[in-house]
């Protein structure tokens, strides 16, 4: 087997309310003990409602909050032990790319500069018609006529401004790319645009993609395994035809019955199983448990 | 119940002027759930925005047309005679709860209010009848949570408040726009069992405006298709799924992951972007998305008609004939 790229291990991440004017303040287990394994090239899909801990653990993974406990270990490098300076090679080869593309565009920037920016930064790319170059060259992968290097963010579609979030995020070719949600604020027909890209850019550049989403056809159309979180942990996880043919968490299973499917005759036929998130207590001392072939499920459900 | 006819709607933006829809009709029968689809300046939102009198004028303006509803024209009736309609016999869903609801006002002084203004009822019938709504719509606890404000509510809680104000009066109408794209899949599911529920119980008309093609498929009786404020196609909804005679309406469907990926697949993309209403192609607005798209198309905008061969009600707009060119694709 190949050694993973990247090994989370009993991450955790911790929140507290400011302490109101009685009582101490609430504490939020917004990561509570994930792990997971990814490989070169492989497609993992975080599935989970909100307040699951999903996009916690992607900004977690990528070192943008820093976890209470655990480890993210890429490469066979703990990140977690090490200083911001220790960390900078390290980011180059990981990247993330959020689902509002606009949030994450300067508007004042003009959009090649804004993708140029990590080559600068990590000062790679050479000159400044080499770096014109080379942004030219993104703008092309994703999708995005070079001509509109020099143009604003408010003068592109959603689906524009998602690619050139892609293009930055693939400039310094990194290994590891985490997408956070990046279709949800899309137009229905802009998504599958988006979906075919990132999947050209792996092909391409041998990304390993650790896609948080909701939408869960998405996720089974697109990764290889999926990993479904509630209230702050993994219920099960495995690939993803092991865990949608034969969800066995209540949770997952509640989850696949909820999503309609585009065909009147089969959605009226559906039925959805409840499943009360909010109620559900966690079996103590319950774990993940091997079904065999690496499908996984916390015991006791 | 609603009978809507050559609903024109322009928008202006930095001196420049834009027909967003430029002449929408349809009908609604009593009872009929009504399903919208469409993306960015589809003109759902607009559409249902003008007839309730909530279109931001200016930068919009309603440039003709009638919505005569139970025998009044939406569209030229006094704003206080809309307003006692609005929350009386037509209730309003919208995608974002919190710039809905009054943040200083508790939620059950929210859904007292209409129950007393259109109802005739006393603050005690209110408050109780609020308390039976809030239970109605899965909010566990309701009489305690009356007395809290809209900010002690999770988004999901938010939503069902709304939808709880929305059929307080038991409206003969309900438009909803987006009402579960904010809200996670379970909760979603929650409210369109709820929903379907009560459309049993009251007989309530939705006019529900999503994007979602499963949504669609489990709530409406119809689809409309709407793309650059026209619509593409209608009709029943298990008619246009099983055979959608608008490229546009295939190419959504189509571009959905059914199951696993086959090796080496792609997913069916519809090529483009969504349309710039202040730069409209001439003709078919669709055309240059449309791989399918003749040069007719190209030059002159299709009529909405009935489509041969399918049940009656089974309208689309299209110069071509897609099961034709589909069938010769293959």
């Amino acid at each position: 087997m190949n050694p993973p790229l990247l090994s989370v291990r009993d991450l955790r991440r911790t929140y507290r309310s400011r302490a109101g004017l009685f009582g101490s303040g609430l504490v939020t287990r917004a990561v509570d003990g994930v792990s997971f394994e990814m490989t070169a090239g492989e497609t993992l899909g975080l599935v989970g409602e909100s307040g699951s801990g999903k996009s916690t653990t992607g900004r977690l993974v990528m070192g943008l909050e820093e976890p209470d406990g655990g480890n993210v270990v890429f490469a066979g490098t703990d990140l977690t032990a090490m200083t911001p300076a220790q960390r900078k090679p390290f980011r180059r080869r990981m990247q993330i790319v959020f689902q509002d593309p606009y949030a994450a565009l300067n508007p004042r920037m003009r959009v090649g500069d804004f993708v140029a920016e990590p080559l600068l930064v990590h000062d790679v790319g050479g000159g400044a018609a080499e770096r014109r170059d080379r942004v030219a060259e993104l703008f092309r992968t994703v999708g995005l006529d070079p001509a509109f290097m020099q143009r604003f963010p408010h003068e592109f579609s959603g689906g524009q401004r998602q690619r050139v979030g892609i293009a930055r995020a693939i400039a310094l070719q990194p290994e590891f790319l985490v997408a956070d949600e990046p279709i949800t604020a899309l137009d229905v027909s802009i998504q599958a645009q988006i979906v075919n890209l990132f999947q050209d850019l792996q092909e391409r550049l041998g990304l390993a993609l650790l896609f948080i989403a909701h939408d869960l056809s998405m996720v089974r159309y697109l990764c290889t395994r999926v990993a479904v979180m509630l209230r702050g942990r993994i219920v099960e996880a495995g690939p993803v035809e092991a865990v949608f043919a034969d969800a066995r968490h209540p949770y997952t299973r509640a989850l696949l019955s909820a999503v309609p499917i585009p065909d009147p005759v089969r959605e009226r036929g559906r039925k959805r199983l409840p499943f009360d998130a909010g109620g559900y207590t966690f079996p103590p001392g319950a774990a993940l448990r091997d079904l065999g072939s690496g499908h996984l499920v916390l015991d006791g459900a | 119940m609603l009978e809507i006819s050559d609903l024109s709607v322009g928008f202006s933006r930095e001196g420049r002027f834009a027909r967003v829809i430029p002449g929408l009709s349809y009908s609604l029968r009593r009872g009929e759930t009504l399903g919208i689809v469409g993306e960015s300046g589809s003109g759902k939102s607009v559409h249902a925005l003008a007839l309730l009198g909530l279109l931001p004028q200016p930068p919009g303006k309603v440039l003709g047309g009638q919505a005569i509803f139970r025998g009044e024209d939406l569209l030229t009736v006094p704003e206080a005679r809309l307003r006692e309609l609005r929350g009386g016999q037509i209730g309003v869903v919208f995608q974002d709860p919190m710039t809905a609801l009054n943040p200083v006002l508790t939620v059950g002084r929210q859904i007292a209010e209409p129950l007393m203004r259109h109802k005739g009822m006393t603050r005690r019938q209110a408050l109780d009848r609020a308390t039976d709504l809030l239970a109605l719509v899965g909010i566990r606890d309701a009489a305690r949570r009356l007395s809290q404000f809209p900010h002690e509510f999770s988004g999901g809680m938010r939503q069902r408040v709304m939808i709880a104000i929305a059929i307080s009066c038991e409206p003969a109408l309900l438009i909803a726009d987006e009402p579960t794209t904010a809200l996670d899949v379970t909760v979603q599911g929650q409210i369109l069992d709820l929903m379907a529920e009560l459309r049993e119980r009251l007989g309530m008309t939705m006019i529900w405006i999503t994007h979602d093609m499963g949504v669609v498929a489990g709530i409406a009786d119809t689809i409309q298709v709407m793309y650059a404020g026209r619509t593409m196609e209608r009709g029943p909804v298990e008619a246009v799924f099983a055979s959608p005679r608008s490229a546009y309406t295939w190419g959504l469907l189509q571009s959905l992951p059914h199951g696993a990926r086959p090796p080496g697949g792609r997913l069916h993309q519809i090529p483009g972007q969504p349309p710039d209403m202040f730069n409209l192609p001439p003709g078919d607005p669709f055309a240059p998305r449309n791989p399918f798209a003749t040069e007719r198309c190209h030059v002159e905008a299709p009529p909405l008609r009935q489509v041969e061969g399918s049940v009656p009600g089974h309208l689309a707009a299209a110069w071509y004939d897609l099961p034709a060119l589909l069938e010769r694709a293959r």
